[in-house]
């Protein structure tokens, strides 16, 4: 089976905390994988990393068999969701502008057209991202993912701060392109129901990773449901 | 007739090389505007005074050594910020009253030259001669072919840098461009509305644009439309009056910025249509 990451004996610091702590584990092509972890688990900070935004680790990320210190083209093979896409509120561009911004060539414009009908916002091409819902610029930034035909696809709780129809709409999607298309999926979220329903692999980390496998392994296994369950939820209570 | 004034050269010169000087400062200005960086033309302008003097002690034509150390002056002052964190309104004010500072010393170590000086402060337009004209023309016509080609790119790391980056996009070549832009685009623009002036054409005609609620190319003709109108109309009613274009030629663009908010409040643009 094709290898499409393998992060070996991975270590990230900030000054004052020591965001992952030797993580190893590898994502073969046509994983669903959702990586579960409450707040501060370093679920961004992994994703940067990934995706070459923090070059200061230790250890080795590949991807597609390459050492991503050694070559920058594995991105043109990702689409990236960010967990909270920034950018100017009144920023002169559409939806239709936008998701041109994801094209590398521009031969491709019926693409756009496509994942537009694909994702349910072909009606909203000519309106500015900023007017969106949180739950319609989500949607906008999976398609920018989308257009050119990424090998994998990463997305960082993309759900948060996003209405429950549109949640499951958006769910609905991702199971699609997994199944339909092939497209690897790596997801964190710190929705357990959502990862149990959609996820054919699921990743623990909270620092340290403590449960890497197949999702059925995990859910099955009461102990480790409760485990994260009670982790997370000292979180939850420690936020408010 | 005032009709008379179509006829003169220097009017054709002025009118030319105003359209385009409209043109350049709408299209470059936008995505300063955007990237919250509206007031860095006018810390180049600033500094380009300091060129500007620098020449005239020289002795050698005022405009290349201003190109030379405002271009120069912004680039470093670019990599200093990265480097070392400044924020982006600080890294302005240095570039500015360096700029200044260095202008009066040199005036004061030369014993003054204020004609000269005064013309560079509030524009000339109405004074360029057919070299100028070709010098705004080319420059023109360079950078506007350097959009195109790297449009994506630009609008993109100006839209999102992070993403553009994981995108593959080199984000930071990419600004440094946009500075440089920046640079060869006030200098030139310097003929037409002087340092004092410049950021006036940088930002009103995009901030008025960007109300509109219009795509990025729409935007982009919106704001060049508006800014060849007060380029044009201001060098116009001005002659015709005896004021300052440079000021008239502001306070039209300041116009059209004020019924834009009047037609906005009254509910006439509608979110989206
Ligand atoms: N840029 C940064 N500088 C310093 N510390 C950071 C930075 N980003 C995240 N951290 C810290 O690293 C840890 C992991 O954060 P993050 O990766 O954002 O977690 P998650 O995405 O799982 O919520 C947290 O303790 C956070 O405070
Ligand atoms: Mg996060």
């Amino acid at each position: 089976m094709l290898k499409v990451v393998e992060i070996d004996h991975l270590t990230i610091e900030y000054p004052d905390v020591k965001a992952i702590d030797d993580v190893s584990f590898t994502v073969n092509q046509g994983d669903f994988l959702g990586i579960i972890g409450p707040n501060g688990a370093g679920k961004s900070t992994l994703f940067a990393s990934m995706l070459n935004l923090n070059t200061k680790y230790n250890g080795t990320i590949k991807f597609f068999g390459t050492d991503i210190r050694k070559s920058k083209n594995y991105l043109k093979e990702i689409g990236y969701v960010p967990q909270k896409p920034i950018f100017e509120k009144n920023f002169p561009a559409t939806v239709n502008d936008v998701v041109k911004m994801g094209l590398q060539k521009e031969s491709d414009e019926n693409k756009v057209d496509e994942i537009l009908q694909q994702l349910w916002i072909h009606e909203l091409s000519e309106r500015r991202i900023g007017e969106l819902s949180g739950g319609q610029q989500q949607r906008v930034f999976i398609a920018k993912a989308l257009v050119n035909n990424p090998k994998v696809l990463i997305l960082d709780e993309p759900v948060t701060g996003i209405d429950q129809q549109s949640i499951d709409l958006f769910y609905s999607i991702l199971k699609e392109l997994n199944s339909k298309q092939n497209i690897t999926i790596i997801w964190s979220s710190h929705d357990l129901d959502a990862v149990n329903k959609l996820a054919n692999h699921v990743a623990c980390l909270n620092r340290t990773l403590f449960f890497h496998g197949e999702s059925d392994d995990f859910f099955e296994n009461d102990e480790l449901v409760k485990q994260y369950s009670e982790a997370s939820m000292q979180e939850h209570m420690h936020h408010h | 007739m005032a009709f008379e004034i179509f006829t003169f050269s220097f009017m054709h010169r002025a009118i030319i090389s105003g359209i385009a000087i409209a043109i350049l400062c709408s299209v470059v200005g936008l995505f300063l505007v955007l990237r919250r960086y509206s007031l860095f033309g006018d810390a180049i302008a600033h500094s380009s005074f300091g060129g500007i003097a620098l020449g005239l002690m020289a002795g050698i034509y005022p405009l290349w050594t201003a190109y030379g150390v405002s271009i120069i002056s912004a680039l470093i002052m670019t990599r200093i910020k990265d480097r070392f964190n400044i924020s982006g309104d600080a890294s302005i004010a240095v570039l500015l009253s360096s700029g200044i500072a260095l202008g009066l010393v040199i005036i004061g170590l030369s014993g003054g030259f204020t004609l000269d000086i005064f013309s560079f402060l509030f524009g000339s337009i109405l004074l360029v001669s057919v070299n100028d004209t070709i010098l705004i023309l080319s420059l023109t016509g360079i950078i506007l072919i350097v959009i195109l080609l790297l449009y994506r790119q630009l609008l993109y790391s100006t839209f999102n840098e992070e993403q553009a980056k994981v995108s593959g996009i080199p984000v930071e070549k990419i600004n440094y461009l946009i500075v440089f832009m920046a640079g060869i685009t006030v200098v030139t623009s310097i003929q037409l509305v002087g340092v004092l002036l410049i950021s006036a054409l940088f930002v009103i005609p995009n901030v008025t644009a960007i109300m509109y609620g219009k795509g990025f190319k729409q935007t982009v003709i919106i704001s060049m439309s508006f800014s060849i109108f007060s380029v044009v109309a201001g060098i116009l009613v001005s002659y015709i009056f005896d004021i300052t274009p440079a000021g008239t030629i502001v306070l039209i663009a300041i116009g059209i910025f004020g019924c834009t908010i009047g037609i906005k409040s009254a509910g006439l643009l509608s979110r989206h249509n």
